[in-house]
């Protein structure tokens, strides 16, 4: 049973979420002096007890299987490995989501302080200058209200900040930024830097939030390979070791863990003057109140949390008069593909971890091509080496290798580390079969009425993701290695990924200076709504072929910076 | 790696920051403790009677032999790993009491023996019927599927095990100052790239 605690007092900024946008406010307005209450749906992290970095496979007795061997029959409850440091997954328990029919579409969910960003593959990409034009460039989807110029002293804060390897390459569609420096190439990627000189591609040091210089107290990284487990020593960027922990030294944040929102509470006037939410531990409805509210629980459920905040004067969802919330979604086109390189057959050991993703990779290259089947583009990421082996590490070459014996143990040696694998990630243009919306039947554990999806590629993603095959068998059969994977049928909508599952959704609240198609102004302030912001990817207004956490954080440092301006001015 | 080993790793890496170069040498000293802390003990099956889990031992070590630089499978641990999963789950014992009585059966028939009383060559030849998707028939399916089972969650066992892990040559896990890639490593594979 609900009960209804006590008035809360008046914080000058409530910040729903404690991601990479609600991380960057948070730091941004503690440090330029305003309180802030952070709400997050799950529990506080503890990085030293929750992390699981350094250990092996075999100081659990399941090993990363699961009990019983869970992972030989079906999924285990870890997305992505017992030993990552997801907190949530495809699905959550008593918070279900469903997908209209026709459609298909998963959404990765992580509720714990710091969010997704405690995993992620840290790649930090700027977005070009052309990436914020798109409607102008080819006519398709729309154009940002704001520039590359807007953007760009928010990406250098953004990189100087948290840490960026990378180097200056004079690239246009992969702009320099203020980086450190990146660590040497691994063996199978000279080879593919090589492969991909000879077919015109470029190859160069990687982009990712990992520090190799120590940076504001956090120690350089100590190249265990291991970011995905969670980073013990904070060399990698998440927000909460890099944004939430400081920003809760200032004395100026409040942090409210398993803080479910449920709506935004407004008064006579249009503005909000509290976030209502259920505090988890005790099912308690609690309201806290707010000068100002930022809205960053990442795109689909700040979408949600908009649309279920409905009133006498916001019949259709807070700041929905336009009727974009929830529009506009799109995820990254997926794709990815892998051959056992024989080059690398009993290539000589020794230690290739290096940090926790790829040393190089391969911007897009064709931006400015004519004549191209498909528009826009994607950019290659690399996979190789030496791997900490895990539980079905072999199953490829098992699948390649029959047999048993002192045969099968010498080819597994000198197969290990011999594969190479790339993995596209392209330009979705939003389309208006998809998006998602409020589901009129079903609610969570909490009565909050649910989200539900509609995602449709079309041929501009498909005929992509066929490119992407044909650029990878390309660099693969030039390595000398042979693909042995059939090339999928792409124009059915075979090979590609599925809408949600490489976790880059955005859209659903976009930007733009026309008030009656756009939710936000170009300071992501909602048009109808002065004293409501989205810090998250929500308001992007298009998803080019550069994973988007770089942009959100640079975005939502912009928007702190505006919002404390306001309020200094009175304005909100 | 116990708890407490792993905590005194990370605080090794944490004084880095203050004190220079990492004490490489506490690191190693921590890895090389877990190591030794799993070898010790004698196995008891939780899930398989004596003479399954005598047959799963023969079994893994033809799977995986040992050799003149590293032990076989059922040394290494893989049997306890298979044991153990199955004392937890009644569908992956199925597959493994099945199997092994298949097998016993099987080798009966060719040799009037079971698997672990059957000649190393004996076994061998059941094995070449069993290895190969080209034998696949109504008569050998079942076997081949039982193999497929074993031969995966063996080379899982091993290469996950501490022994397995020196075996195939994995040599990072480690807390290293400046990320380096051997010259020798890098002639090598360049001489046999075509490009």
């Amino acid at each position: 049973m609900f009960q209804i605690a006590p008035r809360s007092p008046v914080y000058d900024v409530v910040v729903i979420g404690s991601g990479a946008g609600g991380g960057t406010v948070t730091k941004v307005l503690a440090d330029l002096g305003v309180s802030v209450a952070l709400l997050d749906a799950g529990p506080m992290l503890d990085p030293q007890k929750d992390f699981k970095e350094h250990m092996w496979p075999y100081q659990v007795p399941h090993r990363g299987i699961g009990e019983g061997g869970a992972g030989y029959f079906g999924p285990t409850p870890w997305a992505f490995g017992y030993f990552s440091a997801t907190s949530g997954g495809w699905q959550l328990a008593g918070e279900p989501y469903t997908v209209a029919p026709g459609s298909k579409f998963q959404w990765f969910r992580s509720r714990v302080i710091g969010g997704r960003t405690n995993h992620f593959g840290r790649i930090s990409l700027r977005f070009a200058d052309y990436d914020f034009a798109p409607y102008t460039r080819d006519g398709l989807g729309t154009d940002w209200p704001i520039t590359y110029d807007d953007i760009a002293p928010y990406y250098d804060k953004a990189e100087s900040f948290i840490g960026v390897t990378g180097s200056k390459e004079g690239i246009r569609s992969a702009p320099d930024g203020i980086f450190q420096p990146c660590p040497a190439p691994r063996v199978h990627e000279l080879l593919v830097q090589r492969a991909a000189k000879k077919l015109n591609i470029p190859c160069i040091p990687s982009r990712l939030a990992v520090i190799t210089k120590p940076t504001n107290g956090r120690p350089a990284c100590h190249y265990c390979a291991q970011c995905g487990r969670g980073c013990v020593t904070a060399s990698n960027y998440s927000s909460s070791q890099v944004q939430v922990f400081p920003a809760m030294k200032t004395g100026r944040v409040k942090v409210f863990t398993n803080a479910m929102a449920r709506e935004l509470v407004t008064d006579g006037s249009g503005k909000v003057t509290a976030v209502s939410y259920v505090d988890k531990a005790t099912r308690t409805e609690r309201q806290l109140r707010c000068r100002t509210v930022v809205v960053a629980c990442g795109a689909c459920e700040s979408a949600r949390l908009l649309l279920n905040s409905k009133s006498g004067s916001f019949p259709n969802g807070i700041a929905n008069g336009s009727g974009q919330v929830g529009r506009n979604l799109t995820d990254s086109v997926g794709y990815s593909l892998g051959a056992h390189i024989p080059a690398l057959d009993g290539l000589p050991r020794h230690n290739s971890d290096g940090m926790g993703g790829m040393h190089l990779y391969i911007p897009w290259w064709l931006w400015d091509a004519k004549n191209k089947e498909f528009p826009r583009g994607y950019h290659v990421e690399i996979s190789g080496g030496f791997h900490m082996p895990g539980i079905g590490s072999f199953n490829g070459d098992l699948r390649q290798q029959e047999g048993y014996g002192k045969d099968l143990k010498d080819a597994l040696y000198n197969r290990y580390g011999a594969s190479v694998s790339f993995a596209g990630r392209g330009e979705q243009i939003p389309n208006e079969n998809t998006y998602c919306e409020i589901d009129p039947d079903v609610v969570d554990q909490f009565g909050i009425p649910v989200l539900r999806f509609h995602f449709q590629w079309t041929d501009n993603e498909l005929k992509q993701a066929q490119h992407m095959h044909e650029t990878f068998q390309a660099i693969l059969e030039t390595m000398g290695g042979t693909v042995t994977r059939p090339k999928p049928n792409f124009l059915t909508g075979q090979g590609i990924s599925t809408g949600g599952e490489i976790i880059h959704e955005l859209g659903t609240t976009r930007m733009g200076n026309d008030p009656a198609t756009s939710v936000l102004n170009k300071y992501a302030q909602a048009h109808e709504v002065k004293n409501l912001f989205v810090a998250d990817a929500a308001p992007f207004v298009s998803n080019p072929d550069k994973n988007p956490t770089l942009t959100i954080i640079a975005m939502a440092w912009r928007t702190a910076e505006y919002l404390a301006e306001e309020m200094r001015k009175g304005n909100v | 790696m116990s708890e407490t080993s792993r905590r005194d790793l990370l605080q090794s890496i944490a004084l880095s920051v203050t004190l220079g170069p990492l004490s490489l040498e506490a690191a190693q000293h921590v890895h090389g403790l877990a190591a030794q802390a799993k070898a010790a003990g004698v196995y008891k099956p939780k899930a398989l009677t004596s003479h399954e889990y005598k047959t799963l031992q023969t079994l893994a070590d033809l799977i995986i032999p040992a050799d003149d630089t590293s032990p076989g499978a059922a040394a290494a641990g893989a049997c306890e790993f298979i044991d153990l999963l199955a004392s937890q789950n009644p569908q992956l014992l199925a597959i493994y009491t099945g199997g092994i009585a298949w097998l016993d059966h099987s080798s009966q028939r060719l040799n009037s023996k079971n698997f672990v009383g059957a000649s190393p060559e004996q076994q061998t030849k059941l094995l070449d019927l069993i290895a190969y998707r080209k034998n696949e028939s109504p008569i050998l399916g079942p076997g081949i599927r039982f193999f497929e089972w074993a031969r995966r969650m063996v080379v899982d066992a091993y290469y996950t095990s501490p022994a397995g892990i020196k075996a195939i040559g994995y040599m990072g896990n480690t807390a290293v100052a400046k990320f380096e890639i051997p010259q020798e490593a890098i002639d090598y594979a360049l001489k046999r790239s075509p490009v």
